[in-house]
């Protein structure tokens, strides 16, 4: 995507206070006992640093050291197949057992809902989670799915035609949410 | 990033060194898949995977089966005895009858060279080259290359010699052109009635003993002597064979001490290499089999991903 054809929605001051409040939140729906509780899985490839930095920001309010894995959703896709392309294999990596635990699901985007359904088939193979709550950096509303999250940086709703994208920091050297036109035609 | 674009898997030789690589990354997630408590995905559900073999295997069977089991894939298997080529039927007619069933790949091994090329210009199902004669066996040489990588973190600048029967050897070939593009320094050797000297020419070394051709390795990648295609004399005698090329307790002084043993199975213990070796901490032969479970699974994932809509 080059950079004259899409816009900043939301910059990277903003969305440090995104993960404030959105850690905040999180911290104050738990008691401290059951936060140590806790894990975050964090969505690749965008989610994995939305929910890096909630773990920062509550390690930094609380000092508590909350685990966090990290989840490819590609094996458990519904569109394999009907893509352009395959999306890339990134890995998946739980250091904990997540049986019995709340766990946080992290992603950047909110649309659809598929990712999630997809996410929460793939956290069945790996055991029973007591309790899975969902956290979102932007949600862009048009579900096609009956899920909503239970925590969110921004709600912001586009249109069909509009996709929205987060950059990270560690993958693109900057902090931001841009809005841009989907490219019509094949 | 590279793109995964082919809807077969036909040969090493046409593939590009990112997608070798591709492939390779990809199976170290579906190696995962095989260590969880739920060793399945769904993501071939709804797709239906014919396993032809049209000459007899056994592990390379089971494997793909299996991996096309993990991948939730729902599976019909035919060989040469049970189609109907016994009755004189030709490939193609089996192939566009299979695919007249709705099926999505074909998973196949045939005696004649270049048969998969064949049926992938003809079929619109996708098609994976399980072994064709003495052409190819990618899937075969992807794990072995996905072994190495596991084992020395690398291929670039390593020297991998393999040994015995190059010249009716698909294992061969398929290592050769994948581990060329990777940057490996290849080395084949054994007797010379059974190693092209041609090899050369596509920047292989080629030798005709064993201690030039194992002593630099960092793996050595021992051929089984096949007797079913030894119909010809290419040597005078097994016994022979594995004094003057088969690994064993003197041989074995030539190789490195951290050099990979691997070999692609089944084995002639005594003959390419000696029981205590293959069961000795050098050999990664075992592993190799686990390795072509993630492989195979990988390879059916991105080709399935390409198919026509």
């Amino acid at each position: 995507m080059q950079q004259h054809d899409r816009k900043l929605l939301f910059d990277e001051k903003k969305i440090a206070g995104d993960i404030e409040k959105v850690a905040k939140a999180i911290c104050s729906d738990f008691s401290k006992d059951d936060l140590a509780e806790i894990a975050f899985l964090g969505i690749q490839l965008k989610g994995l640093p939305f929910a890096r930095r909630i773990v920062e920001s509550i390690k930094k309010s609380s000092n508590l050291e909350i685990p966090l894995g990290k989840l490819d959703i590609s094996m458990y896709r519904d569109d394999i197949g009907m893509r352009k392309t395959l999306p890339q294999i990134h890995e998946t990596d739980i250091p904990f057992d997540i049986n019995n635990r709340t766990i946080i699901l992290v992603d950047d985007v909110l649309h659809t809902g598929r990712t999630i359904r997809a996410a929460l088939d793939a956290m069945s193979d790996y055991g029973r989670p007591a309790m899975i709550k969902l956290a979102v950096l932007v949600d862009r509303g048009m579900r096609e799915f009956p899920i909503q999250a239970d925590y969110v940086g921004e709600k912001h709703k586009v249109s069909g035609t509009e996709h929205i994208s987060v950059s990270w920091k560690e993958l693109e050297g900057i902090d931001a949410v841009y809005l841009s036109q989907k490219k019509t035609g094949v | 990033m590279t793109n995964w674009t082919r809807k077969d898997l036909l040969a090493l030789y046409d593939l590009t060194a990112d997608e070798i690589k591709m492939i390779l990354d990809t199976a170290q997630e579906f190696k995962k898949v095989s260590e969880r408590r739920v060793k399945k995905v769904p993501a071939l559900r709804g797709k239906t995977v014919v396993n032809f073999f049209v000459e007899p295997s056994t592990r390379t069977r089971a494997s793909f089966e299996l991996a096309e089991q993990r991948l939730s894939a729902d599976i019909i298997n035919m060989s040469a005895s049970t189609s109907s080529l016994s009755k004189g039927e030709s490939l193609l007619d089996t192939a566009k009858n299979i695919e007249a069933l709705q099926v999505d790949l074909i998973v196949m091994r045939h005696s004649a060279a270049g048969s998969h090329n064949f049926l992938a210009k003809h079929l619109k199902c996708g098609v994976i080259n399980a072994g064709d004669g003495a052409h190819e066996h990618p899937t075969q040489a992807l794990l072995d290359m996905f072994t190495i990588i596991q084992k020395k973190g690398k291929i670039k600048g390593l020297n991998v010699a393999i040994v015995g029967d190059i010249l009716h050897s698909r294992v061969a070939r398929s290592n050769i052109w994948g581990l060329l593009k990777l940057g490996a320094k290849v080395t084949v050797g054994g007797p010379s009635t059974l190693v092209p000297k041609e090899f050369r020419n596509i920047g292989v070394r080629v030798c005709d003993n064993l201690k030039d051709t194992i002593e630099d390795a960092d793996v050595v990648n021992l051929l089984r002597i096949q007797h079913e295609r030894q119909r010809e004399s290419f040597f005078p005698s097994i016994t022979e064979y594995a004094n003057i090329f088969g690994l064993n307790r003197e041989t074995i002084k030539y190789l490195k001490p951290d050099a990979l043993v691997m070999h692609p199975g089944p084995i002639n213990r005594g003959v390419e290499v000696e029981a205590s070796i293959a069961d000795g901490p050098q050999s990664v032969i075992l592993e190799q089999v686990t390795n072509g479970l993630a492989v195979r699974m990988a390879v059916l994932y991105l080709v399935a991903g390409c198919l026509e809509k």
